[in-house]
Order: C-alpha cells, then structure tokens, then sequence
C-alpha cells in the first residue's frame, strides 16, 4: 500500500489509519482550540464531579429507602415534620415546602444571575448572585431551626429514634394500669407515637433546654394519632397525655428520663398482652440526620463558593476573560445540582 | 443559544411557576393522600408513590434541561452524564426489592417464631454405648 510507505518516511508520531481520508482535520486538532463537547475543560468537569456526587447521594437515599422500606415501624414522615417556626404543631410538611420554595427561589436568581453574566453585565450579575446567596442562607437558617426542634425538644439524634408506630391496635393504660376508658387512648394498627422525656429524677439535666418540658411529658403535643382516618386533627386536641410521676402506671420512665407508654394490644397474635412503647428503628435518626446533614454541607459550601465569586465578579476579575462569565455558570451548576438533590431528599424523606 | 436576552428572562420566570405550581401539587396529593386534608379519604400508598415520583423527574428534567441548560449542550455530553444517572434508577429498583423482600423475610421468620410447637416425650433404645432421651 503507498500508504505504508509514506508512513514510513514520516515521523514515528504520525497516525497511521487505512481509511483516514481527511488528514487536514488531524492538524487542526493538534492546532488546538478546540474542547471535547464544545464546552470549556472546566464546564465538562463540573458537570463530572456533580455526576459522581449524585452516586453519592443516591447511595445514601438508597440505603434509607432499602431500610425504610424493610421495618413496619418506620415513622410517618408528615407526623415526625409537622412543626413550624411560631409554635405550630400538627402542621406536616408545611415547613419542608417552605424549605423547598426557597431553594427554588434561590436556583431563579442563580439563572437569572449566569444571564446576566451572558451579557457582561458585571452588576446585574454581582446583584443576582447576592440574593442566591441569601436564598441559600435561609435554606440553612431553615434547616438549622429544624435540626434544633428535633434535637432539643424532641431529643432525637443519631442512635435515638423517639418517632416509631404500633403494628397492632390497642388501647393505652390509665394511672391504675387498667386500658382507658378515654376514647383518644384507642389506636389502630399502625398508629404513629413520639416518646417524650420527663426531667430526669436523679437532679441530672437530661433536657438541654430544661425549660421546655415543665415536669411533664407534655412537650410538643405529639401524641396525637395522626392515622385515625375521619379524625379532624384541627380541633381534637381534648385529651392530652401527661405522665404524674412515681406510681403512675400509664407508663414506665427509663433512666434517661424517657416516658414508655404502655398499653394492651387488642388485636394480632399479642392481643391481651401489655406492651410498651418502645423507640423507633435507630437507623431513622442516623440516615436522617446524615443525608440532610450532607446536603446542608453541599448547601455551605455552595453559599461559600458562591460569595468568593461574587467578590470576583465585583472586583472585576472576570471583565477581561469576555467569556460570557463562565465561572458564574459553573458554580450555577453546582447550585442546580443542590437544588436537584432537595428535590429527591424532599421526595424520599417527606412525601413518600 | 441563540436566544435573545428577553426570551431567555420570559423562559426562566416561566419554569420556575411551573416548578412551584409543580411543588405545591405534590405537597397537596401527599397530603391528600395520607389523610390529612379531606375526612376520611387516603390514598393507596404505592400510587402516592408512583405520582410523587413522576411529578419529581419532571421537577429534574426542568432544572437539568433549563436551568442547567443540558437542552443547549451536544448529544455527547449529555449523554454521558444521563446514561450513568439512568443506570441508578436500576440501583434504586434493584435495593428498593431487596427491602420488601427484608421485611417480608422478617415478618415471616416472626410467624415462625410464634408457631406452637408439640414436644414428645422420647425415649430411645440403647445404640451401642449411648443412650438417648428426652423427656419433658
């Protein structure tokens, strides 16, 4: 073949391809300007890193839809995040909407900040990036206040889960131990509870905020069955459950101060037997407290990333690159990306 | 992208009411759905979760393809980083199985636990040098 031969007397760098026929094309390859994709290496990298990120993510919300999936006592996503900023109770998912609305909002400025950037208007961007970055602020502000009510005054963490449901019906023990004679004490199957705690009786401050829970196990107001179907959750707050110490045997407070309701199955293969209200799967507090925690993480740095660039942009550092702002773009990337992931965690954690 | 500046800001206002109208749908049907806003009425919990689950992939395909602006990038690139996100919706189905088949497996082995069992009382003949019994 001639080719061969011209092969030959070329240098050994050279490609060599029978059914090459527009060698042009090789030299302006190597004359360089041009980008896989037709994007720039940092775009195409970006997009990369969010792609792995999402591997990750997704193994987390795998794994807390697997074990989920795997417990009958898992909580009830609308009775465990039902609290709202103000003192309202019974109010599930409002907050997490809430939540959800203002990343929304934050990802429209972020767009509206790259399209600016688009024109090279090094104002309009600075001023869109800014309200992002209080968009996202409010997101962790939002966040934080949610970790505090579950943590402080709900005393849920990473190895404590004081969410859980029953898997039978049954009916709850008055101070005598006898089964009640009220009717908000009769539960079906599945019915969601949330353990409260007392002051711990040794003096030891078991509450971090000793001031929420006046000797009571009053606190939050969780008890209500939220799966009785026809009940109007609205009004029906007639009867609420308080522990009375020593000698009340409605219940049995563990030695962190942890009050276990008891009460008498009265259906499923356990039907006469007393039981108590035991915590929920832990699993629940980890994987929860991790995947938001990760996302929240995901959030920080982003608002981090976010305010650098600002402060380039104001300074002006990108005037001089003309490329349509590219590095607003690429963060703006990012800040989608974590937008996109509350969208799964919201659906995984709190919808479904 | 070949669109104008005004086009683009009118896209941009568009897609974020539909992703909020979008948003307040699929708060509404889960709420619904579990009982808490109308007396009475839930829904079947897989088709809550067939609808949350289509209303949030159309919620991604809007901010990936607009937001992201996918829509504007070449088939190469896209390609590369939706075919690896598809291969996890294979991961999801497969893990999501294997935890109804856990629980499926536990309640089962709780059955079992409960099943009432006979005991009889054996006695057998001497075999070579050991005797075997049991008694209750």
């Amino acid at each position: 073949m001639a080719d061969t031969h011209t092969h030959i007397e070329h240098s050994e760098l050279d490609h060599h391809d029978d059914h090459h026929n527009d060698h042009g094309n090789d030299q302006e390859l190597w004359d360089g300007g041009k980008t896989p994709f037709k994007v720039s290496y940092g775009k195409l990298m970006m997009w990369y890193f969010l792609l792995s990120d999402a591997f990750t993510f997704a193994g987390f919300l795998i794994a807390y839809g697997t074990l989920r999936i795997s417990m009958n006592t898992w909580p009830v996503p609308d009775f465990v995040f039902s609290t709202f900023p103000g003192g309202f109770h019974e109010k599930p998912l409002y907050f997490v909407t809430l939540m959800t609305f203002v990343l929304l909002a934050s990802s429209f400025t972020m767009v509206r900040a790259v399209q600016e950037g688009h024109r090279e208007n090094k104002n309009g961007v600075a001023v869109w990036m800014f309200l992002t970055i209080l968009g996202g602020l409010g997101f962790i502000g939002c966040q934080a206040w949610e970790w505090n009510t579950l943590i402080s005054k709900e005393h849920m963490s990473i190895t404590r889960n004081v969410f859980s449901r029953t898997t039978e019906a049954g009916i709850y023990l008055d101070e005598n131990g006898k089964p009640s004679t009220i009717k908000e004490n009769t539960f079906e199957s599945g019915h969601s509870y949330l353990i409260h705690r007392t002051h711990v009786a040794d003096g030891d401050h078991g509450d971090a905020h000793g001031g929420d829970h006046h000797g009571d196990a009053q606190g939050t107001g969780h008890d209500h069955d939220d799966h009785h179907a026809g009940e109007n959750h609205g009004h029906d707050h007639g009867y609420e459950y308080h522990y009375q110490g020593p000698g009340d045997q409605s219940a049995i407070v563990d030695k962190e101060g942890f009050v276990h309701r008891r009460y008498q199955a009265t259906d499923g293969k356990d039907a006469g037997m007393i039981k108590t209200e035991e915590f929920g799967p832990k699993a629940f507090g980890a994987l929860f407290f991790f995947i938001t925690g990760f996302h929240g993480f995901h959030v920080a740095s982003g608002i981090a990333f976010l305010i650098i660039i600002m402060v380039n942009v104001i300074t002006g550092l990108y005037v001089e690159r003309k490329n349509g702002y590219e590095m607003v773009e690429k963060i703006g990337l990012y800040w989608h990306f974590v937008d996109l992931v509350w969208v799964f965690v919201f659906l995984v954690f709190y919808l479904i | 992208m070949g669109h104008s500046y005004e086009e683009s800001k009118k896209t941009a206002v568009k897609i974020i009411i539909i992703l909020g109208i979008i948003t307040i749908c699929e708060v509404i049907f889960a709420l619904i759905g579990k009982g808490h806003l109308i007396e009475g009425v839930t829904l079947p919990g897989p088709l809550i979760a067939i609808v949350m689950i289509v209303m949030s992939l159309v919620k991604a395909y809007l901010i990936v393809y607009e937001f992201m602006h996918m829509k504007y990038e070449v088939p190469g690139l896209v390609k590369s980083v939706l075919l690896p996100v598809f291969l996890l919706v294979w991961a999801v189905i497969a893990f999501f199985w294997e935890g109804s088949y856990w629980n499926n497996s536990r309640n089962g082995i709780q059955e079992r636990n409960e099943e009432p069992i006979e005991i009889q009382q054996k006695v057998d003949k001497q075999e070579g040098m050991l005797i075997i019994e049991i008694e209750r």
